[in-house]
């Protein structure tokens, strides 16, 4: 009895807690569109989520361009085509690595300080005092974050694209050999608009899921600084988890075309 | 009372699961009229003013102000009689991102009562109401003491010149100095601007000094009423071990919850 009372209630508070963001996702977004909008903050947002992550998100395509180069170089090297390294590279990081590790260096970078803040004005009534002063928290609060998440992901994404390829050459050509115009014409020569756009796609979604998982956790806490801790966890996991989900998805959803 | 009552509340509930808070709760406020209501930690004082302001939802029960019933009002109209609100947030709820001038007149600015740089010139003048000085206004709220920043929250529920005032426990975690300090403050603004007062607190000297008519809240329902003169001959039992607070009595704290 106990223990369908527990996997009962485990489940029950799952759906609820479906059911609250879904609410709180439609709302969220319907506010991005109506106005009263909040230029200074929505810019603010965007140099905060944009700009300020961008070294995190250089240093991490930087590398994982680097590290594709030497490992597909060694998967190639077997079957003698080593040719098709630039070429891999370049997939990987527009297709997958650029969106999916951006938007985990940005959950962990950008969801969890949201989820801290918001939780935090929560907790300390600032969000009620939004309320009396003739202002919605939805719109002042969520709205701006959410948009500058879904503009400004795909933006870092394409510049990290751009720097992961780099981070390729540079072992390509110095420590593997390749000559260098080779490279970078076997780069471009395979790479279809559709391989960036896909990435780009991708990235907004996960800007979409970084900023909602962090305005969602944070609005919800309860109970003082614990709450607001556990919040912050609760933004980055479920961000992180929702990407990994959402990327296999969307790529279902790109292939099927 | 034949005019009819700034606020009147009539048959209020509002349960959380299971534990109901409010439970059929009548109450008058009249205009220019400063009401007190007093009660133990966690009767539903916080939640009785929360269901006025709108940020709570009660379960059943009316609601009017100016003879307007808000209950169930559309969030458009609701927002247009929540300007003739201030409120003064327990821990001043100011927003930690903002300089104080901002707090102070961000309800005039949201409300497109004022442009940024009219709404500093009157953030300033509020300030001075309150006994601070213009070069507060640049600070930042975590650079004021506890007492300068409920100064600033009262510059800033009073900042649009609201028709109706409400203070949440405004002398707590203040020294008794301070705490008379800001009790003056409070009677010499509601006084100078004719406005209407609705307090809750459990600071017996601050009840006395800011009102004119004190309800006593006890397990959900206003058991006593009167005007401050005569909450000392009230012969309510919970009445008399409340204002001299007795742990002996009909009042029994919940230890265990």
């Amino acid at each position: 009895m106990k223990l369908l009372q527990i996997i009962g209630r485990v489940f029950i508070a799952f759906l609820a807690t479906t059911g609250r963001l879904a609410i709180f996702a439609v709302s969220a977004l319907s506010h991005c569109v109506r106005p009263p909008f909040y230029p200074r903050i929505i810019l603010r947002q965007m140099i905060e989520v944009g700009y300020f992550s961008l070294p995190v998100v250089g240093l991490t395509a930087v590398f994982a361009g680097m590290v594709m180069a030497l490992q597909t170089y060694t998967g190639t090297s077997r079957f003698s085509a080593e040719s098709a390294v630039a070429n891999i590279v370049v997939l990987a990081l527009t297709r997958e690595l650029g969106p999916v590790l951006a938007g985990l260096m940005v959950a962990g970078r950008v969801g969890a300080a949201m989820a801290a803040e918001i939780g935090t004005m929560r907790v300390t009534e600032q969000i009620d005092a939004l309320t009396t002063l003739s202002t919605n928290p939805m719109k002042y609060m969520v709205a701006p974050r959410i948009m500058a998440g879904i503009l400004m992901l795909p933006i870092m994404v394409f510049i990290a694209d751009i720097i992961g390829v780099f981070g390729g050459y540079i072992v390509g050509v110095y420590s593997l050999g390749f000559n260098p115009s080779n490279y970078l014409q076997s780069t471009w020569d395979f790479l279809e608009v559709e391989d960036v756009v896909s990435g780009l796609v991708k990235a907004a979604a996960f800007g979409f899921i970084v900023t909602l998982m962090g305005c969602f956790h944070g609005y919800q806490s309860r109970g003082g600084a614990q709450g607001v801790g556990a919040a912050t966890t609760n933004a980055v996991v479920s961000a992180s988890i929702l990407i990994l989900s959402f990327d296999y998805v969307l790529t279902e959803m790109f292939f099927a075309k | 009372m034949s005019e009819t009552p700034k606020i009147r509340v009539r048959n209020l509930k509002k349960a959380f699961g299971r534990k109901v808070v409010l439970d059929g709760l009548d109450v008058d406020v009249g205009v220019s009229e400063s009401l007190v209501v007093i009660g133990g930690s966690g009767t539903g004082k916080s939640v009785l003013i929360k269901c006025i302001l709108g940020i709570l939802k009660p379960d059943e029960g009316s609601i009017q102000i100016d003879g307007e019933e808000v209950v169930g009002m559309p969030a458009r109209e609701r927002e247009r009689v929540n300007r003739k609100f201030g409120m003064l947030f327990q821990g001043g709820a100011l927003f930690d991102s903002l300089p104080v001038w901002e707090n102070v007149g961000f309800g005039l600015i949201a409300a497109k009562h004022a442009t940024r740089p009219k709404a500093k010139e009157i953030a300033i003048a509020k300030l001075a109401q309150v006994g601070l000085g213009p070069e507060v206004a640049d600070l930042f709220p975590s650079e004021l003491s506890g007492g300068m920043q409920k100064r600033v929250a009262l510059a800033r529920a009073i900042a649009a010149d609201p028709e109706i005032i409400f203070f949440d426990e405004p002398t707590t975690g203040l020294d008794p100095i301070m705490a008379d300090v800001i009790n003056d403050l409070i009677v010499k603004i509601t006084g100078e601007v004719g406005a209407t007062g609705l307090s809750i607190t459990h600071d017996m000297a601050s009840a006395r000094k800011i009102a004119d008519r004190i309800a006593m809240l006890y397990q959900g329902r206003i058991i006593w009423a009167g005007p401050t003169g005569e909450i000392d001959r009230s012969g309510n039992p919970y009445v008399e071990q409340f204002i001299h607070g007795r742990a002996e009595g009909p009042i029994k704290m919940a230890v265990q919850v």
